[in-house]
C-alpha cells in the first residue's frame, strides 16, 4: 500500500510472481501501476503492507534486490549530458561490474537496440523510439534476473515493438522474470502468462489472458456503428440481442458466442449498421466489462 | 494490502546478496565517477576559468586597487592581504556552480538521480558522490589558484599551502548547505538566481574579503560572523602570512565550517532519501 498524503495510490494490490514467470499489470491512467512498479523495484517505500522481492525485504536489502533488477521506467531518464554508449558504460558501473565486462555488454546491447551507429551520438539527437530502446538496453546491462517494464513499448513503431517482444520472449525463455505494465491489450496477450487488472489502486481481476476473457467476456464480439448520434437510440431497440451489450459513443459492442448470427438478427430487425465487424474477444473487452471504461481514454 | 514476489530459489537470493556487496561499499565513488565524466565535457572551461580568474583578480585588486588602498592591514601589502580571500571566494564560486544547477538537473530536469536510484546505489551515496566529485574539482581550482598566488609572490608563510584545505573547507561548508537547499526545490522559479544575488554576492562583499571586517560598521559585521567565507578567509590568512588572531578564534573557524559541512551534508542526504523514495 502506498499513500501520498491522504490519497491512497495503491491500496490492496496483492500478487505473487514465480521465478521465470511473466506477469502483467493492466489498468487505466492513474491506476497505481507505476507506483506498484517502483515499490517492487525497491525504490519507493511502502506506507504499509508486506513485500518480498527475490526473497528479500526491500526496506533492508534495497541495493541487493536492485542489483538483480533491470528497470525500464515509464519515462526515460537517460543521461543527456553523456553520449549514447557512455550511458550504458556509466550505468553498468553503478552495479560494481568490471569496466571490461560492461564495455563488452554495452556493445552487444547497442546491437540489440539497433543503435550501433549511434554509440557516439548525443542522447538528445535520438528519436523518441531510439531513446526507449536505449533505456531498455540500459536495463539489461547487469544481466538482470527480474525485468521491470513500465509501458515498455509506448512510443515504439510496430516493427520495433515486435522486435522487442521477440527479445523479451527470449529473455523469458532464459529464465528471466518479467513484470510489466501496459495499456496495450495485444502486448499483454502476447507477453503475459498471467495478469491483474488494476483500477484505482486495487485489483479488479486476476488470471491468464485466456481465463480472463472466458470469465468476463464472450467468445466473439460484434461491433456495429450507426453513426455517433444514433448509437444510443438504436441500442434500445437491440435489447435481447447477444449475451450482453456495451454502448460506446462511437459504436455498440454485442457480446456473443456467434457474432455473425447476431448480425443477422440485427438486420432481420430492420436495422442497418453503417459498418459491422465480428472479432474475437480481447482483454480490452474484459477491461471494459470490469471498469465500464475503455483502457485508452 | 500486500504484494510480493514468491520465494525465489536460494540461488537468486544469494546472487542478490553478492550483487549488493560492491555497490554498498563503493556506490558513492561510482557516482563521483559519473560526475567526473560529466565534468570532463567542461574541463576546458574549468581550467581556463581556473587560471584566468585568479590572474585577473590578483592583478586588478592586488596590484591595481592596492595603489589606492590606505588601510592598516597589520603590516602586509594589500596583495598579500587580499590573495587568501580571493582564493577562498573562488571555492565559494565553484560551490555555487556545482551545487545548484547540476542538483536541479539530477532531481528534475534530466533525472539522472532517479535513474541511479533504480540501480543498487542508495540515495545517500548519490549525495556523497556529488560531494566527493565537487571536492575534487574544487581542489583542482584551489591548486591552480595557489600556484598563481605563488607566482605573484603573495604568500610569504612556509605553511601557506594550508590555504588550500582552508578554502576547500569553506567552499564545502557553503556548498553542503546550498546542496541541502537546492534539493528541497521542486521547481526553480528564480530561487537559485536569488541565492546568487542575495546570498553569494553580499557574502563576498561583507566577509572581510576586500577590507578587514573590523572596518565595517558593527551593524554589518554579523554577516561576516555567520558567513562561511569570512571564516575560511581568516583561516587562509593565518596560514598565508601568519595573520595574528587568538588561537581560540582559529579553532572557532574550523569548528564552525566543519559543523556547516556536517549539517548541510546530513540535510541533503535526508532530502535525497525522502525525495527519491517517493
Ligand atoms: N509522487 C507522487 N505524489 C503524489 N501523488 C502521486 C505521486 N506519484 C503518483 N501519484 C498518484 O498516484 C496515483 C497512481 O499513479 P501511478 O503513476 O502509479 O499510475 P499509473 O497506473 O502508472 O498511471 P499511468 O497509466 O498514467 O502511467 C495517481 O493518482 C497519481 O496522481
Ligand atoms: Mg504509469
Amino acid at each position: 500500500m502506498k499513500r501520498y498524503g491522504d490519497f491512497a495510490a495503491v491500496d490492496g494490490i496483492s500478487f505473487e510472481v514465480a521465478p521465470g514467470e511473466s506477469f502483467g499489470l493492466l489498468g487505466p491512467n492513474g491506476a497505481g501501476k507505476s507506483t506498484t512498479m517502483r515499490m517492487v523495484g525497491a525504490v519507493s517505500t511502502r506506507t504499509a503492507g508486506d513485500l518480498s522481492v527475490l526473497g528479500l525485504d526491500p526496506d533492508a536489502f534495497g541495493p541487493e534486490i536492485r542489483s538483480q533488477l533491470g528497470v525500464v521506467p515509464q519515462s526515460d531518464n537517460l543521461d543527456t549530458e553523456l553520449r549514447v554508449r557512455e550511458n550504458l558504460l556509466v550505468y553498468g558501473r553503478y552495479f560494481g561490474l568490471p569496466g571490461r565486462l560492461v564495455a563488452k555488454r554495452a556493445d552487444e546491447l547497442l546491437a540489440f537496440a539497433q543503435l550501433e551507429e549511434k554509440g557516439k551520438a548525443k542522447v538528445d539527437s535520438l528519436s523518441g523510439g531510439m531513446k526507449r530502446r536505449l533505456t531498455i538496453a540500459r536495463a539489461l546491462i547487469n544481466d538482470p534476473r527480474v525485468l521491470l517494464l513500465d509501458e515498455p513499448t509506448t512510443g515504439l513503431d510496430p516493427q520495433a515493438r515486435h522486435i522487442l517482444w521477440d527479445r523479451l520472449f527470449r529473455l523469458k525463455e532464459q529464465g528471466t522474470t518479467l513484470l510489466l505494465t501496459t495499456h496495450y491489450m495485444d502486448e499483454a496477450e502476447q507477453l503475459c502468462d498471467r495478469l491483474v487488472v488494476v483500477d484505482k489502486g486495487t485489483i479488479m481481476a486476476e488470471g491468464t489472458p485466456a481465463e480472463l476473457i472466458r470469465r468476463y467476456s464472450s467468445r466473439e464480439v460484434l461491433e456495429v456503428r450507426f453513426g455517433s448520434d444514433r448509437n444510443s437510440e438504436v441500442a434500445e431497440r437491440l435489447v435481447g440481442i447477444g449475451d450482453r451489450m456495451e454502448v460506446l459513443p462511437d459504436r455498440i459492442l454485442v457480446y456473443s458466442d456467434d457474432g455473425e448470427a447476431e448480425l443477422v438478427r440485427i438486420t432481420d430487425a430492420g436495422l442497418h449498421p453503417i459498418t459491422s465487424l465480428v472479432r474475437r474477444s480481447s482483454l480490452e473487452d474484459v477491461f471494459l466489462r470490469l471498469t465500464g471504461r475503455s483502457l485508452i481514454e | 494490502m500486500s504484494h510480493g514476489l514468491s520465494t525465489e530459489p536460494r540461488s537468486d537470493t544469494a546472487r542478490a546478496i553478492a550483487g549488493g556487496r560492491k555497490p554498498r561499499r563503493w556506490g558513492a565513488w561510482y557516482v563521483a565517477l559519473h560526475r567526473f565524466r560529466v565534468m570532463k565535457s567542461y574541463t576546458g572551461t574549468v581550467v581556463v576559468a581556473g587560471i584566468g580568474n585568479p590572474l585577473i583578480y590578483l592583478y586588478a585588486l592586488g596590484v591595481g586597487l592596492a595603489t589606492i588602498v590606505d588601510v592598516d592591514l597589520g603590516g602586509v601589502s594589500y596583495l598579500v592581504f587580499v590573495a587568501p580571500a580571493l582564493l577562498a571566494s573562488a571555492a565559494i564560486t565553484v560551490a555555487s556552480e556545482e551545487f545548484t544547477y547540476p542538483i536541479m538537473l539530477g532531481y528534475k530536469w534530466n533525472p539522472t538521480f532517479t535513474g541511479m536510484s533504480a540501480s543498487p546505489l542508495r540515495p545517500t551515496q548519490i549525495v556523497d558522490g556529488v560531494m566527493i566529485s565537487v571536492a575534487v574539482r574544487m581542489t583542482v581550482n584551489l591548486l591552480l589558484f595557489f600556484a598563481l598566488i605563488l607566482v605573484f609572490g603573495a604568500a610569504p608563510s612556509p605553511i601557506a599551502f594550508l590555504m588550500i584545505p582552508a578554502g576547500l573547507l569553506g567552499g564545502l561548508a557553503f556548498g553542503a548547505v546550498l546542496m541541502g537547499y537546492t534539493s528541497t526545490l521542486e521547481e526553480d522559479t528564480g530561487q537559485l538566481a536569488m541565492v546568487m544575488r542575495f546570498v553569494v554576492l553580499p557574502m563576498t562583499l561583507f566577509s572581510g574579503t576586500f577590507f578587514p571586517l573590523s572596518t565595517f560598521p558593527i551593524a554589518l559585521q554579523w554577516i561576516g560572523w555567520i558567513s562561511p567565507l569570512w571564516h575560511s578567509t581568516e583561516l587562509a590568512r593565518v596560514f598565508s602570512y601568519g595573520y595574528a588572531e587568538p588561537i581560540w578564534l582559529t579553532v572557532v573557524h574550523v569548528a564552525y565550517l566543519v559543523a556547516l559541512v556536517a549539517i548541510g551534508w546530513a540535510w541533503a542526504r535526508r532530502i535525497a532519501v525522502r525525495r527519491l523514495g517517493r
